[in-house]
């Protein structure tokens, strides 16, 4: 056999102009770096690049680089990615990438920001709470079917870009009033688990504002995880809620779907 | 007023470094206890290495296969790890990993299940039976998130993103710890009756390698500093796959389970030559051809494994000798093909990415390689170290009072080689111990004074690369390191080589003194890198000491000027420790003799 790879990479060296936002609270500016690229580069390589060559002290989180942990989180030419699984070569040859900072949360500096607030709403969600056991030895029978769809939430890999692009953080800032895709995923995975015995359906309602998502899918479209999180996770809870309570975007929505 | 006014000091009784798998299981039993129990980390909460395991949990539950037990469990790891291991661990881990797993079901954890309805097990290396519980090729990210949305309603104090750079001793006792914070580069002081230590490996001492930024070693030398001992640390693994392109991707991991779900290796050539070299302890355990092989991974029973299931160390090996040989990949590693097993399922394309969905993605976005159609190129990357905090097989209290270790950063149960699995496993049942006793200690701990000249002094040393603003980089320091470790210490070993290993990390040493940072103390990489090379320097010492005095091969361990087990070798554990001069001494510790019933397990699964 001996398959070589393809490898859709392309395989020339060339340099490419940043724009990477630096500062701080109270401000900062787009600095520029050049950076040599070759095959196969990430964006965080070339962050790390500058970092080692030309900018010692240049900001940014990251931890696995291979999309699983979450941290390495920004907006590249406008867009929230990871910087870590955008490959150099998908993005437009002869234009400046931009790399800045997630825009729906604080600043703390350069790409870095302070994301506390994601695990303050989560602290408040109430916890699993497991049905009695169903078997002598403390083990419950569940079957693939029904853990599946409790498993498509779990995937989330808390990079909090979709709570990024949500315009009721990013642009009305309801950050008091509204818990965001992430933690309405995170609801769905506990009350779609087949095991949980605990009723948020008030809770999403009159703390959690899902009445806000207007079911725009900009979050979907954003998760890294490919998490269909408005049709799997936001619709179904808006339906519980509406069963509970009365909500008319959902009413809107099931009038449209017939 | 007290002269820890420039600092700000918490106080606990329990504090874990680290939170990852170990350091979450820990707090939650020590906080559990009923001790004040705080975690620190260098990372935000549930981004430690753990997230990053795919493969799964090894626990002799014997949902698929019940002739599994504990005691197949317990010799399974006991031969993967040349019989170094500490005995009394690899027995509790074997005995108790299936309670701590179904625990993390009662705490959320959502594991796939078998057809009925149970959690189900996969096949890996040098397991007899399917042993790892797991979900898709994400167990790791099911595991820390369970821990952590469990964790935080158990009143944990959590400090995110501060890194500790001394343990704080009192009258020979662990009393606390000094760091700082990331965001502000503060300076703090946390005091405690007891602490675990749970900071996970060593991989970036090496260029190839599938570990992040974080492991830098902190755990063992933080110990090693404070007077503990460390083990076995000649004993890193080389993970037989890891990704070789493009460039920037060289040594990410590739799970042990694209073999588990029938992956094969071939060279240039298009041979399977993991066929053409069977090591003697598992001559009676490997498919005699291909078929065999095929039907082992369907679950056949009567079926032995496809030699690509070996131990880790084993198949590094094979691999590396068909590159030495010129039968490699164009980028420099061997075909790993999992896309042929249409030839077997008709369903093929969606079943591989229902059971490897990362590893489609992560070819897919990264190499540009469809894994169900295309092979994979892959070649060794360092992925874990078996050696670390020697700890008391019972209560992983070190040889420093009041010092716990849990995790990778501990050494013993897994030997001169540790099976893929047989870590996260590790985690809850040597974090949940480790929590217990340290609680049990602190509780019998109620001086928790901290010795004021110690603070300052290490805190002194923290910031004096500020005093040199013009001093080397000290990312040119740790990038030299990597390249010395990777071409002499590496997977293939020799005196005079790892001789000169010693030279170079000496001249490091004295270049690691003159490195010098620019900037401020908020957020500053740079500055960060330079508190780490004291760290990854420890290591890598004691590293190549240790591998120099073992003049055999075993396990992770391959000498080519000793390419054999000797006898001699077996009876010993290597054992470094600081002497009064600072200098680093080495020590043979005889290994126990092994308690007659377990020598009755072992000789009975042979
Ligand atoms: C890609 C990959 C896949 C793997 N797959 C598997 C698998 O399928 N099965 C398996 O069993 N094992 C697997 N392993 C191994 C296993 O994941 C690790 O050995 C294990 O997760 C380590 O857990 P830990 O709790 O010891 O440390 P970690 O999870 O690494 O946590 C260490 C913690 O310590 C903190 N820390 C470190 N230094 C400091 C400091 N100075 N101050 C403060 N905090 C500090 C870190 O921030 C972090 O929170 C895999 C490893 C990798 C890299
Ligand atoms: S669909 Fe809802 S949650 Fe998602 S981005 Fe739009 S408003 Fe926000
Ligand atoms: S749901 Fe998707 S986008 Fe949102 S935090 Fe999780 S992984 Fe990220
Ligand atoms: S570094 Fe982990 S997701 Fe990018």
């Amino acid at each position: 056999m001996s398959s070589a790879p393809a490898g859709t990479t392309s395989t020339e060296t060339r340099i490419m102009n940043f724009r990477v936002w630096r500062g701080d609270a109270n401000g900062g500016a787009f600095v520029e770096y050049s950076v040599e690229v070759t095959p196969g580069m990430v964006v965080l390589d070339c962050i790390h690049k500058i970092q080692a060559e030309q900018a010692q002290d240049l900001a940014c989180r990251w931890n696995c680089k291979a999309g699983k942990c979450g941290s390495c989180s920004a907006e590249i030419n406008g867009k929230p990615s990871l910087m870590c699984m955008t490959r150099m070569d998908t993005l437009p040859k002869d234009e400046t990438v931009m790399v800045e900072p997630m825009q729906a949360f604080p600043i703390l500096r350069d790409l870095v920001t302070d994301v506390s607030w994601n695990y303050e709403v989560k602290k408040k969600i109430k916890p699993f709470k497991p049905r009695a056991p169903d078997n002598a030895d403390g083990t419950w029978t569940t079957y693939q079917v029904d853990v599946e769809r409790a498993q498509e939430f779990r995937k989330c890999i808390e990079c909090f870009l979709c709570q990024d692009v949500c315009h009721v953080l990013r642009d009305h800032h309801k950050h008091d009033e509204f818990i965001g895709p992430r933690f309405l995923v995170f609801t769905a995975a506990l009350e779609m688990n087949p095991l949980d015995t605990e009723d948020r359906i008030a809770d999403l309602k009159k703390r959690d504002g899902i009445g806000y998502c207007n079911i725009g899918k900009c979050c979907t479209k954003v998760c890294p995880e490919h998490i269909t999180i408005t049709d799997n996770a936001i619709i179904p809870l808006k339906e519980r809620v509406v069963d509970e309570f009365y909500d008319p975007i959902t009413r809107l929505f099931r009038m449209f779907k017939g | 007023m007290s002269a820890l006014d420039k600092y700000i000091v918490t106080d606990h009784d329990v504090l874990v470094i680290g939170a990852g798998g170990a350091g979450l299981r820990a707090a939650i039993e020590a906080s559990g206890h009923g001790a004040r129990t705080a975690v620190i980390c260098k990372s935000l909460l549930g981004k430690a290495h753990t997230v990053m395991a795919e493969g799964g949990m090894a626990a002799a539950m014997g949902n698929v296969d019940d002739r599994d037990n504990w005691e197949v469990h317990f010799s399974d790891t006991m031969r993967g790890g040349g019989y170094l291991n500490n005995a009394t661990m690899a027995e509790h881990h074997a005995r108790e990993a299936p309670a701590r797993v179904r625990e993390l079901e009662a705490w959320g954890a959502v594991f796939d299940r078998t057809k009925d309805g149970k959690i189900l097990q996969r096949n890996f290396g040098g397991h007899r039976y399917p042993r790892l519980a797991h979900v898709g090729d994400r167990t790791g990210l099911e595991m820390i998130r369970t821990l952590q949305d469990h964790g935080v309603h158990q009143g944990l104090d959590i400090f995110m993103e501060m890194t500790v750079v001394a343990l704080l001793t009192n009258a020979g006792r662990v009393v606390g710890a000094l760091g700082y914070d990331r965001e502000r580069g503060r300076m703090r002081v946390w005091r405690a009756g007891a602490v675990v230590l749970a900071t996970g490996g060593i991989g970036k001492a090496f260029r190839i390698t599938s570990n992040s930024w974080e492991y830098t070693g902190d755990g063992q030398s933080l110990a090693y500093h404070a007077g503990a001992a460390l083990m076995d640390m000649e004993f890193v693994q080389f993970h037989p796959t890891g990704m070789v392109w493009p460039p920037s991707v060289r040594g990410i991991l590739v799970t042990e389970g694209v073999r588990g779900e029938g992956g094969v290796l071939r060279n240039s050539e298009g041979r399977r030559f993991m066929f053409d070299d069977i090591p003697e302890l598992y001559k009676n355990q490997v498919a005699k051809d291909e078929e065999e092989g095929w039907r082992y991974v369907c679950g056949d029973k009567h079926a032995q494994r496809p030699p690509e299931l070996l131990t880790r160390d084993h198949v590094a090996r094979c691999i590396n000798r068909e590159i030495k040989a010129g039968r490699g990949s164009p980028h420099g590693g061997v075909f790993l093909d999992i896309g042929w097993i249409k030839e077997k399922l008709p369903n093929a394309r969606e079943h591989i990415k229902k059971k490897l969905p990362s590893m489609y993605h992560q070819f897919m976005q990264l190499a540009g390689v469809d894994i169900t159609t295309e092979a994979m190129e892959v070649g060794p990357t360092t992925h874990y170290v078996m050696g670390g905090v020697r700890v008391d097989g019972d209560t992983q209290m070190s040889n420093v009072p009041g010092l716990f270790a849990a995790g990778e950063v501990a050494a013993g149960l897994h030997g001169a080689n540790r099976l893929g699995g047989n870590s996260l496993s590790d985690l809850i049942v040597f974090g949940q111990r480790a929590g217990e006793h340290a609680a049990k200690f602190a509780k019998s701990a109620p001086n928790r004074e901290v010795d004021l000249a110690q603070v300052e002094a290490e805190t002194r040393r923290a910031l004096e690369s500020f005093d040199r603003p013009n001093g080397e980089n000290p990312y040119a320091i740790q990038h030299d390191l990597q390249d010395t470790m990777q071409d002499l210490v590496g997977i293939v070993r020799t005196q005079s080589e790892m001789e000169l290993a010693l030279e170079k990390i000496a001249a490091l040493n004295a270049r690691a003194a003159k490195a010098g940072v620019a900037g401020h103390r908020e957020y500053n990489p740079g500055w960060h890198t330079a508190i780490d090379l004291r760290n990854l320097l420890t290591v890598s010492e004691a590293v190549t000491r240790c591998a120099i005095e073992r003049k055999e091969s075993r396990g992770a361990q391959f000498r080519e000027d000793f390419p054999n087990k000797s006898d001699e070798c077996s009876k010993y554990n290597n054992v470094v420790r600081k002497a009064a001069d600072g200098s680093m001494i080495l020590e043979r510790q005889p290994i126990p003799a092994l308690r007659a019933d377990l020598k009755a397990i072992i000789e009975k699964m042979k």
